[in-house]
């Protein structure tokens, strides 16, 4: 088998669940697969899909990383909102955007390390470590903006959120550019199989000569560096940091999609490609529900619904009744042609 | 907890040297929810500024956003043998405790903002916004601004099953009762920020032919209508023209947008409730006049009539 059918075996299951998902939207809303071009950009339904999930497809690449290390990181919706509190009180400030996106950048990675000393030096359990800066974040970034929605009016910088470079908006560039740079880094080197071996089991990875706290380090850096990219995006797009809510409960979103995305919470093995088409997963499900017409009381369960149906389809128990009928199939087949045999 | 403190006891000092150089001036106890929003810190403001107008001393807790704070800071306010209590109630049931010590002590307690579930007598007046009044000034508004053109609305509505949601959306309906040729063709949660505002005017206008068919946006709050504006724009049509915006709070910044013709109504939900809170307790102070058990704020409409550009200078200086 070569490389190109493994990986779509991988994937199979994922992009299964996101074509039918965006199929049902197109049979309840007509001209949702519709993609024109207007005022010079792409614009549609689909766009909207992609843009909006800039933000969440970002987190789940640093968000896989951490989970295959066996870890978690709660603390990127904060992030979020400290790095776009951060960008905007600098652009209102006045700085050039290098520096802007410098510093805010610097923030985010700073974020991530904070988490990676509370992991790996002190070895505390990532679900607590990292609590404590999703609950210590916000009040920081509203220090920052001083609880108000600091807003701006700065074209340059707000292109990162809404512009858009040879018709295809920016967010678009920002997220797969990210996830192909990381992809890169981690699968065309041994860092992946480094992270992976960590994930599985940290002290044999250690003994074997592995560097697990350098990695769970580098791990977390990534996340809060990837959470300071979609804080920017946020904030770009609304011409203001919102501390309150810049992020709220994005983490989870971006936990859901790397499971979505098939990739254990137990650590271990892990697919970023997998893990990024559960984020679009989650914003065609959001998208669809817009477009749909529906009363919005009904947002959450029919969201709900679909990952339930998307997650029963990949739990062990039913790939393992799968494997059952098929085999038992099989077996009836090969018995009757014993049977035919004897007679 | 300590800065609590020690502001308490600066208070008590600054107390006791107000009362020792006149004898009239009352002490109140103001006991905030916290700062979460813009709205809230502005109501802080305005607070202090009206007290200080009308030489009261003023006691300011700032309970976090909890109940427990909110309660020991009542307990402390009558210790200290306030003149009155203004409270701004995070939750609305558990106060009966608190607020029949109060009583006993024969210390006059105002509701600001919310309503609470307490027996009528424990309280002097609650002072708060008509927020089913707020949506229909804004139905008023729109139906009289699009006459008798058909008009296809889109409703931005607040989190889902908050009670300003539910209010605003039926004081809307029912401001354009009477307008059949307003219909409201869309109403989706924007939660009440810029961000899901935008998203779900974007997805909106791609429902509705590409948003040349929306007449107007009517949002619950002016958050969600900053960022549907955005929506618009970057679909290439006119804010404010093309699609007609109303919204409800005026917070500063879309009086920025109406000065700029992109917004077209807003109506206030004030954050001076200790006004006419003040107002109903000096009088009752003075001549023992019970208040109506509830004070409505006003909703005011605002236009680009209305010279948005002075409004927002004076507002944003509040903490919006």
């Amino acid at each position: 088998m070569n490389w190109f059918t493994r990986r779509l075996r991988r994937l199979a299951p994922q992009l299964a669940a996101l074509a039918i998902i965006l199929g049902v939207i197109s049979l309840v809303a007509p001209g949702f697969l519709t993609v024109s071009v207007q005022n010079g950009r792409l614009y549609g339904s689909l766009i909207d899909i992609l843009v909006r999930a800039a933000p969440v497809a970002l987190l789940t690449v640093g968000m896989t990383l951490v989970i295959a290390t066996r870890g978690i990181d709660l603390s990127i919706g904060a992030v979020i909102a400290i790095c776009g509190a951060v960008a905007a009180t600098l652009i209102s400030e006045g700085y050039p955007l290098p520096v802007v996106i410098a510093v805010s950048l610097g923030v985010g990675i700073a974020c991530g390390l904070w988490n990676g000393v509370l992991v790996a030096v002190l070895d505390i359990q990532p679900i607590i470590a990292t609590l404590i800066l999703m609950v210590a974040g916000r009040g920081i970034a509203q220090l920052i903006t001083e609880g108000v929605i600091l807003t701006f009016n700065d074209d340059t910088f707000s292109a990162l959120g809404s512009g858009a470079l040879a018709g295809i908006p920016i967010p678009i560039y920002l997220w797969i550019g990210t996830a192909l740079a990381i992809g890169l880094l981690i699968r065309r080197t041994a860092l992946g199989f480094l992270i992976e071996a960590t994930g599985i089991n940290r002290r044999a990875a250690s003994l074997a000569g592995v560097r697990a706290r350098f990695l769970l380090f580098s791990a977390y850096a990534i996340s809060g560096l990837c959470a300071a990219i979609a804080g920017m995006i946020v904030t770009a797009d609304i011409r203001g940091a919102d501390a309150n809510n810049a992020g709220l409960w994005l983490e989870l979103d971006a936990i859901l999609a790397v499971v979505v995305g098939g990739t254990s919470l137990n650590g271990g093995r892990f697919s970023i490609t997998a893990s990024l088409i559960g984020a679009l997963i989650i914003q065609s499900i959001n998208t669809g529900i817009l477009v749909s017409g529906f009363p919005p009381e009904f947002n959450l369960i029919i969201k709900a619904g679909i990952i339930i149906v998307v997650l029963t389809l990949q739990s062990p128990a039913i790939v393992t009744v799968f494997g059952f009928i098929k085999a038992t199939r099989r077996g009836d087949k090969l018995n009757h042609g014993a049977k035919e045999a004897t007679r | 907890m300590k800065k609590a403190l020690v502001a308490a006891t600066a208070a008590a000092i600054f107390a006791t040297l107000a009362s020792g150089v006149s004898a009239k001036s009352l002490t109140v106890g103001f006991s905030q929810i916290g700062s979460e929003s813009g709205w809230r810190a502005a109501e802080t403001t305005l607070t202090k500024q009206q007290a200080e107008k009308r030489g009261i001393t003023l006691k300011f807790a700032d309970a976090q956003q909890k109940q427990e704070n909110q309660i020991k800071a009542i307990r402390g306010f009558i210790a200290q043998g306030v003149d009155a209590i203004l409270i701004a109630p995070v939750v609305s049931t558990g106060w009966d405790a608190v607020l029949k010590e109060a009583k006993e002590e024969k210390i006059p307690v105002i509701l600001l903002d919310r309503e609470i579930d307490s027996p009528k007598d424990l309280f002097l007046t609650a002072v708060t916004s008509d927020q089913v009044y707020e949506g229909k000034v804004a139905g008023e508004w729109l139906a009289k601004d699009v006459g008798s053109k058909d008009c296809k609305v889109v409703e931005l509505q607040g989190t889902t099953g908050s009670s300003p949601a539910i209010n605003r959306k039926k004081g809307f309906e029912e401001g354009i009762k009477a307008a059949s040729n307003i219909k409201i063709v869309r109403s989706q949660t924007g939660d009440f920020t810029r961000t899901k505002g935008k998203e779900v005017m974007e997805s909106f206008i791609k429902a509705e032919g590409g948003g040349k068919d929306i007449c107007a946006v009517y949002a619950h709050n002016d958050d969600m209508a900053v960022g549907a504006i955005q929506a618009i724009k970057e679909a290439g049509l006119k804010p404010g023209t093309d699609i007609k915006i109303v919204s409800i709070d005026a917070v500063p910044d879309i009086f920025q947008a109406m000065a700029k013709g992109e917004a077209n109504a807003t109506v206030e939900l004030t954050p001076n409730m200790a006004g006419p809170a003040f107002d109903a307790l000096e009088a009752y102070l003075k001549d023992k006049k019970e208040p109506k058990k509830w004070i409505q704020t006003e909703s005011k409409l605002y236009t680009q009539k209305d010279d948005p550009m002075k409004i927002y200078e004076a507002k944003k200086g509040l903490g919006y």
